[in-house]
């Protein structure tokens, strides 16, 4: 795992770039080009709204108004969502690579990862912004990097697992598209945490959610604006460190494989 | 300047092979059976290369030749480190640059300025020394106007040039090529392979895979000839070229010694129309279809192509003396036959043809066993393949056996001159001109036994 670290320390000029590549060549060729990363969010905030103060309203009183609630949620959902989504097939789409250049292939899912956060973190301002027009920006929202380095942490070992065993096993990527379907709706995003009774078996699964932890904390940072999470948010951390070291590990097994079967 | 830049010691690659009951089993059936790791495994492996060491000094350009599958460009990936070796060590002193797929890594999207850094980086560069040699690159590839330019829309030699460019510009201490010169067009590869003489006289070491067994003679201080990904041959590139060529030409004699039985069988069929008497003296050009035909009077049992001394081959050099072996059996007692041989081009026009009759040989008698030999003296033919007539039949042409494109010849030349026909023949120059004779070398010598 600390080898892990220092490669992708050490390839961070190519991280970097590759980064920037991704951004730049993601919207290259649309009309709105950039602003996509912030029309995205907005869009897919304007369907929940409308599928939740519409359609079946939601009227718990601790989490209106909902839609910035909402937001508070999708926002690092979908860079979680996106990361893994893209990074289980980033090692066959790039099997060039991977063949033909000593090219250090963690690289890969790390930067689908980073790519993904680069887009939330454009989302962010809008958010800030939202919460601000409505009164809710609090001084806990300094503690935002904290719930984003638990996420980073569980996404990239998360990353690097699904990457390495996709090219051995194809169907992952099938599999994958549900099961983030299913992760979503356990991880308390369009609904409250709070709101399920203490004690009850729902909330004894969702404990088990890492997710849970960390999207409780967002909303408590953002939208609350007191936080008393921090036991979840630190088990998070320690599953998040978990899969990153075995991510790291199953990564480095198959390294040898990855050119030979892609 | 002594110690090697690359060191290969005992060089096994194996590479593994997942049989089909594995390939199909999905990972619900692994982790059911709770198998992920285990069927991680090769349940069975191919050897790419086995056993293979060398060692190539700091600023030698050292070829790699071979048969397609021979672990020629495997080996390239090992000493790349893009794969690592089962068993044995290679070590590499100092920055490698590998050529094995240009423009690998380029996103279409984005334009050429933005791959150029990225694939210096890529390649081993940093930010700053991309800049620094960015017009170098540029202006090598000839791309000036495009490169703002997004690469999709790169033709694929302006693709090829521009991933050369940045190749080479790595600036690497062992400099890996594999058979990328083809790319571009001529004065582009002309280019390339000035740079990479300049690499050689920078005293760079280069590592040069390739079919190009010409370039090898005049570029590489020392060549490695692989077969089945075993060291067959190893040292002075003129040599190994000659053992790998006359190599080449034992497996398409083999081919050859195989194929006249499979093809006889069959076609072995008499009701064919009876054709012209002599072979060659009509044939057309086109139609020449083999077969066989005729009422076995007299039958031809077996041919064979012998070298000046009595060995069977089927691969000749020019200038060689190849002797026609006709071994036939007449079931009963004949007075009127002659014996026909016919030389066929590969596209079917006639080279040669004579008979015993044109030559005025007069038929006596012919009686149970006999030996026909044709010797043809200083084989005056270019490089190819040639199908052979044979034929016994009555001076009026009613065949006893004709044997048409059964049997096959096949000429291998390094000079390839062109045509039909080769006369002997000899160059001189006199007054004003000057021009240095070609470098010796001698004809391919395929009578040496090359299994050994």
């Amino acid at each position: 795992m600390i080898a892990a670290i220092r490669a992708l320390v050490r390839y961070r000029a190519l991280v970097q770039s590759l980064v920037s590549r991704e951004l730049k060549a993601r919207y290259r060729g649309s009309v709105l080009g950039f602003l996509w990363s912030f029309v995205n969010p907005l869009l897919v905030l304007l369907t929940y709204t409308l599928v939740f103060t519409v359609i079946l309203p939601n009227k718990q009183a601790d989490i209106q108004p909902y839609f910035l609630f909402l937001f508070c949620g999708i926002l690092p959902w979908t860079w979680f969502q996106a990361s893994l989504a893209e990074s289980s097939g980033v090692i066959i789409s790039s099997g060039n690579l991977i063949k033909k250049v000593l090219f250090p292939a963690e690289v890969l899912p790390t930067v689908t990862v980073l790519a993904n956060l680069a887009h939330f973190l454009l989302g962010l301002p809008i958010l800030l912004a939202f919460l601000a027009w409505k009164g809710r920006l609090a001084w806990t929202a300094v503690l935002l990097p904290l719930p984003i380095a638990v996420q980073l942490v569980l996404t990239v070992g998360l990353a690097l697992f699904l990457s390495a065993l996709t090219v051995h096993f194809r169907d992952i990527q099938n599999i994958l598209t549900h099961v983030l379907h299913l992760w979503f709706f356990a991880t308390p995003v369009i609904y409250s945490y709070a709101a399920i009774p203490e004690g009850s078996p729902l909330r004894q699964a969702l404990r088990l959610n890492p997710m849970t932890h960390v999207m409780v904390t967002y909303q408590q940072v953002l939208f609350h604006g007191n936080v008393d999470h921090w036991r979840g948010l630190f088990l998070a951390l320690l599953v998040g460190v978990a899969a990153f070291a075995v991510g790291a590990f199953l990564f480095d097994r198959l390294r040898d494989t990855l050119p030979e079967e892609v | 300047m002594t110690a090697p830049a690359l060191v290969a010691r005992d060089v096994t690659k194996l590479y593994r092979r997942f049989a089909h009951r594995n390939q199909f089993r999905t990972l619900k059936s692994a982790l059911l059976t709770g198998s992920v790791l285990s069927d991680l495994r090769p349940d069975e492996t191919f050897t790419a290369l086995e056993g293979v060491s060398f060692e190539v000094p700091r600023g030698a350009t050292f070829g790699v030749i071979g048969e397609n599958g021979s672990g020629k460009s495997t080996l390239l990936k090992l000493v790349a480190g893009i794969t690592k070796p089962t068993r044995g060590t290679i070590a590499v002193d100092g920055r490698v640059s590998a050529l094995i797929e240009l423009g690998a890594g380029f996103h279409p999207e984005i334009s050429g300025r933005e791959n150029v850094s990225i694939n210096g980086i890529m390649l081993g560069l940093t930010r700053r020394e991309v800049e620094r040699r960015f017009d170098e690159i540029v202006d090598f590839a000839e791309l000036r106007e495009f490169i703002d330019a997004p690469v999709k829309t790169y033709s694929s030699g302006m693709y090829m040039r521009l991933g050369f460019a940045v190749a080479i510009h790595v600036d690497p201490d062992v400099l890996l090529i594999d058979e990328v010169l083809a790319v571009g067009d001529e004065a582009f590869t002309r280019k390339c392979l000035d740079k990479i003489a300049e690499f050689h006289r920078r005293d760079k070491t280069i590592l040069f895979v390739t079919h190009s067994l010409g370039l090898v003679e005049k570029m590489c201080d020392d060549a490695l000839w692989l077969r089945h990904g075993r060291t067959a041959d190893r040292g002075d590139p003129k040599r190994v070229v000659d053992a790998y060529l006359t190599y080449v030409a034992a497996g398409e004699e083999a081919l050859l010694r195989a194929q006249p039985a499979a093809t006889a069988a069959l076609a072995t069929t008499p009701e064919e129309p009876a054709p012209q008497a002599t072979p060659g003296e009509t044939a057309p050009a086109s139609g020449y279809r083999p077969g066989r035909w005729g009422g076995r009077e007299i039958e031809i049992r077996a041919v064979r192509l012998l070298d000046a001394r009595g060995r069977e081959r089927h691969v000749f050099v020019p200038g060689e003396t190849v002797t026609l072996v006709l071994s036939v059996h007449a079931r009963e007692p004949v007075e009127d036959f002659v014996f026909g041989v016919g030389l066929y081009s590969a596209e079917g026009s006639c080279v040669y043809g004579t008979n015993t009759d044109i030559e005025g040989f007069v038929p006596r008698r012919a009686a149970g066993d006999a030996e026909v030999r044709l010797s043809l003296e200083g084989l005056s033919l270019v490089e190819g393949t040639y199908l052979l007539d044979l034929a016994a039949h009555r001076r009026d042409g009613t065949p006893y056996d004709y044997l048409r494109g059964l049997h096959s010849l096949r000429v291998k030349s390094r000079v390839k001159d062109v045509g039909l026909y080769r006369p002997l023949h000899r160059w001189s120059f006199s007054g004003g001109a000057e021009i240095a004779p070609p470098a010796p070398r001698g004809e391919l010598d395929l009578g040496e036994d090359p299994g050994a």
